[in-house]
């Protein structure tokens, strides 16, 4: 069975195809990597997975689950998780309370008007611990306004990870990052436990590819090259996507 | 520190009608309580989720109308205040069903066009609601046999319950529910994406929000003893929304300043100023544009850097602090 | 039979009236995305300040189209000092034409007193004309005549002129329009001194029919809400169906459901704001 399956999705806006037949299949604990040029249709793919957007034709599954008419949020439930380009936090809140907020809403307290929130104690130390993951725990106080981008890009994963996902998608974690801190980033990613399955989307080839163990290229809203590191890396029509721009 | 300024203030509250001087400022005060009730309802909505709604005197209106019928229909005040609750209740869930199909200013417009299909039904179907001559009231409830018939009793009458509303609101706020919900003001999109049901969080706020404006609106009917069209009208859906905005959306307290704020105007200046619509206009524009975040946050800011300013060179600066007021 | 036809004609001149009320909202609302809520303040201005006028001696037409200027005025006073300080704050902006609204209604309560002012039909359009063998009064058809011409001049503003390119190009998007160079602000002070203008002479050439009187403003702006939402913002055709549409039902209900007259005007708009929020011809949702 496959962790995450979309097979002949398709999406339109207007006369501009965007997403164009896409049929791919990452296994269990994979890690895939999805890239192409800008324009390629690699974020609308993660926003038709995820059920921000609804696909024309086509399909969406969860390990083998058809997903493709379930709401967004139900999704959420069901063990999806993924991270933004741009990012969209809690801008007025302490990365706690961000992480905090990750972590509730996949639990039954979210709906809660009774109890105190600063008050769960557990529920703040699990939050603690995901911003532990990602390097972060010693600003747990601080806003979110006053951390810089990487620190930001960090809490960004640390929520995706809080959500204790099956498939965790992430789009362009990297971008934005200075050489140190893509390495911080590239080992958080290295070490995320197997049975989380990882697809990404990423510009940067040189940092992705190490992570990536199987790569689709999508080109025009279709897929156009699929395999291996290895295969993809050698493939004619990659260098000409590529080296051609 | 902070036990010690709340105890202050609340016997300072419940002793209102003693240091006030006549029967007038009670009721002022009186008046200045139940709007406050109202304005803490309406920013459930407008302050913790982001919705800013011109309709809600329709809800207002519609517990004092079903308020009045019942009364004068002869059932115990018990009763009335159940029936005029549970029917606004359900006018809150027709109102939020409709509204919630718009965002932002969608939102607003169609909160205009509710409120004012109540304006239009309590104006025109005189049958039931008397149109333009209203509908009077004779009495106020007695509950565990003490009577609300003078105004200092009909005054810590209302302290109880707007404390209660206070206490209630801070509850919730301070609740998952409440975080879920400012989180739906921030970042919709986003919520959504965590596993939260958007639609259904700003749904249930509007119900919270349109049980406090339907308890308000009952304070109102046995206060005043008389409910009329204008009560449902555009005008009183923007007061109560200048109350909130006056006062500071981000904080508890904000709307409280705000009913106080414009309830006094009301009152107490129109004796001395005859045109206190214009004043009010007036004060609602300069808050908009110079304090935006409200009069009590504003207040703070300019406190804080009236502090800073008056220390002397060289030292620290006050730190910035991120995140104060929500907003 | 003869009361249906005088309910229609009279339906037709409201909707000719809100039609010079709603097209400015439109307008407004289709570019700034600000529904105004000054706008039937606006409306209710230019009544009072045609009083004025007339009673100094100006002709109707004449105080008809210098109170639209005046209304006009105050309008690109607010939207240059005000709103454009707001810029992007559309709440904010909303909420000081509502506390304008506030000011403008106690200054004319201030000035013209409170009570409701008959003004004066134009002489030559008094008394009654024949049409279909019945008697209407000519000043009502000459209302929906005014309506009529004033449309086809704001469709070739629109459709024929540079000024309307840029307009339309606002309304369907502003940042794009900016990005190529339109001045967008310049562009939000006509377009609110255009719509004040409208509804300052919408108020006047109502006068006749509906005379000027506190609260005038409050049971004009809901009216121009409807027909917006109706028909669309920023739609000139959504604003001249949709006025029709909600002078028919206005006075059809009156007439047929006067305990719910009300409830028959604001149904149809919250049906379309349910099941089609552009409403009618409109481009975005509201």
């Amino acid at each position: 069975m496959s962790a995450l399956g979309v097979h002949h999705l398709g999406k339109s806006f207007g006369g501009l195809r965007v997403t164009a037949d896409v049929t791919l299949e990452v296994e269990p604990g994979e890690r895939r990597l999805i890239i192409g040029p800008n324009g390629a249709g690699k974020t609308t793919l993660f926003n038709l997975i995820t059920g921000e957007l609804e696909p024309d034709r086509g399909t969406v599954t969860l390990f083998d689950r058809d997903i493709t008419r379930m709401a967004s949020r139900r999704r959420v439930h069901l063990g999806i998780a993924r991270t933004y380009q741009i990012i969209t936090l809690f801008g007025g809140e302490t990365l706690l309370r961000n992480i905090t907020l990750s972590l509730l809403g996949r639990r039954r307290l979210r709906w809660n008007p009774l109890a105190r929130l600063d008050r769960q104690a557990a529920l703040i130390a699990r939050a603690r611990e995901a911003l532990g993951w990602v390097g972060l725990e010693h600003l747990a106080e601080r806003p979110l306004a006053q951390t810089s981008y990487g620190e930001r890009r960090r809490v960004e994963i640390a929520m995706a990870l809080a959500q204790e996902p099956r498939v965790l998608l992430l789009d362009e974690p990297f971008a934005g990052l200075s050489v140190e801190e893509r390495r911080d980033v590239l080992r958080l990613i290295a070490g995320i436990p197997r049975d989380v399955t990882i697809v990404m989307i990423e510009h940067d080839m040189d940092v992705a590819l190490d992570l990536a163990e199987r790569i689709t290229v999508l080109h025009f809203g279709q897929v156009v090259v699929e395999g291996t590191r290895a295969e993809v890396v050698a493939h004619p029509r990659t260098r000409e996507i590529y080296l051609g721009e | 520190m902070r036990r010690v300024a709340l105890g202050a203030a609340l016997v300072a509250l419940a002793a209102v009608p003693l240091w006030v001087g006549s029967t007038y400022y009670i009721n002022v005060a009186s008046q200045i309580l139940l709007y406050a009730v109202f304005a803490l309802g309406v920013n459930v909505l407008v302050g913790y989720a982001g919705l800013v709604s011109l309709g809600h005197a329709g809800l207002f209106g519609v517990a004092a109308y079903a308020g009045a019928r019942l009364v004068n229909a002869g059932h115990n005040h018990m009763a009335v205040a159940a029936g005029a609750l549970a029917v606004t209740l359900a006018t809150a869930a027709v109102f939020a069903t409709l509204a919630l199909r718009g965002t932002g200013l969608g939102f607003v417009m169609i909160t205009v066009a509710l409120g004012q299909i109540v304006w239009g039904v309590a104006y025109r179907w005189i049958s039931i609601t008397n149109g333009d001559n209203g509908l009077s009231i004779k009495g106020r409830p007695s509950p565990f046999d003490l009577s609300l018939a003078s105004p200092a009793a009909f005054y810590w009458g209302t302290l109880v319950v707007f404390l209660v509303a206070l206490a209630t609101i801070a509850v919730v706020v301070a609740s998952p529910f409440g975080a879920s919900l400012r989180g739906t003001r921030d970042q919709p999109r986003r919520m959504s994406a965590l596993g939260y049901h958007v639609w259904m969080i700003r749904f249930l706020a509007f119900l919270l929000s349109g049980f406090w404006s339907a308890v308000a609106g009952l304070l109102f009917l046995y206060y005043n003893q008389f409910v009329s069209p204008q009560v449902v009208a555009l005008t009183s859906s923007a007061e109560v929304l200048l109350m909130v905005i006056a006062g500071g959306t981000g904080t508890l307290l904000g709307p409280v300043v705000g009913a106080a704020l414009v309830v006094i105007v009301k009152n107490v200046v129109s004796g001395y100023i005859e045109r206190w619509n214009f004043v009010l206009g007036a004060i609602f524009v300069l808050i908009v544009v110079f304090m935006p975040e409200g009069l009590v946050p504003g207040t703070v800011r300019l406190w804080r850097w009236a502090r800073a300013a008056g220390r002397p060179r060289g030292a620290a600066a006050v730190p910035a602090r991120g995140g104060e007021g929500g907003r | 039979m003869s009361l249906w036809l005088v309910l229609a004609v009279n339906s037709i001149t409201l909707g000719g009236l809100l039609f010079l009320l709603s097209a400015g909202f439109s307008l407004i609302f289709g570019l700034m995305r600000i529904p105004n809520l000054t706008h039937g303040s606006f409306f209710m201005l230019g009544a009072y300040l045609a009083v004025s006028l007339m009673r100094h001696g100006f002709g109707f037409w004449t105080a008809a189209v210098v109170a639209g200027l005046g209304v006009a005025a105050f309008g690109g006073i607010v939207e240059r000092f005000i709103l454009r300080r707001l810029a992007g704050a559309e709440l904010a902006q909303v909420l000081v034409t509502l506390g304008l609204s506030f000011m403008v209604a106690d200054f004319c309560l201030m000035v013209w007193t409170g009570d409701p002012i008959q003004i004066e039909t134009p002489p030559l359009l008094r008394g009654t004309a024949s049409a279909l063998g019945l008697p209407f009064p000519t000043y009502r058809l000459a209302v929906s005549l005014v309506a009529v011409v004033v449309a086809a001049l704001l469709w070739a503003l629109l459709d024929r002129t540079r000024l309307g390119a840029m307009i339309r190009a606002g309304v369907d998007d502003a940042a794009m329009a900016r990005v190529v160079g339109i001045r967008v602000s310049r562009l939000f002070t006509i377009v609110f001194c255009l719509g004040a203008w409208l509804a300052g002479f919408a108020g006047v050439i109502g006068g006749p029919i509906l005379s000027v009187y506190p609260g005038l403003d409050g049971e004009m702006l809901p009216l121009a809400l409807v027909v917006v939402i109706l028909g669309g913002s920023g739609s000139l055709l959504g604003s001249l169906v949709g006025s029709f549409v909600v002078g028919f039902l206005y006075n059809f209900g009156q007439a047929m459901f006067p305990e719910l007259a009300y409830v028959v005007l604001f149904l149809p708009m919250l049906i379309v704001l349910v099941m089609r929020p552009q409403g009618l011809f409109g481009r975005q949702p509201v």
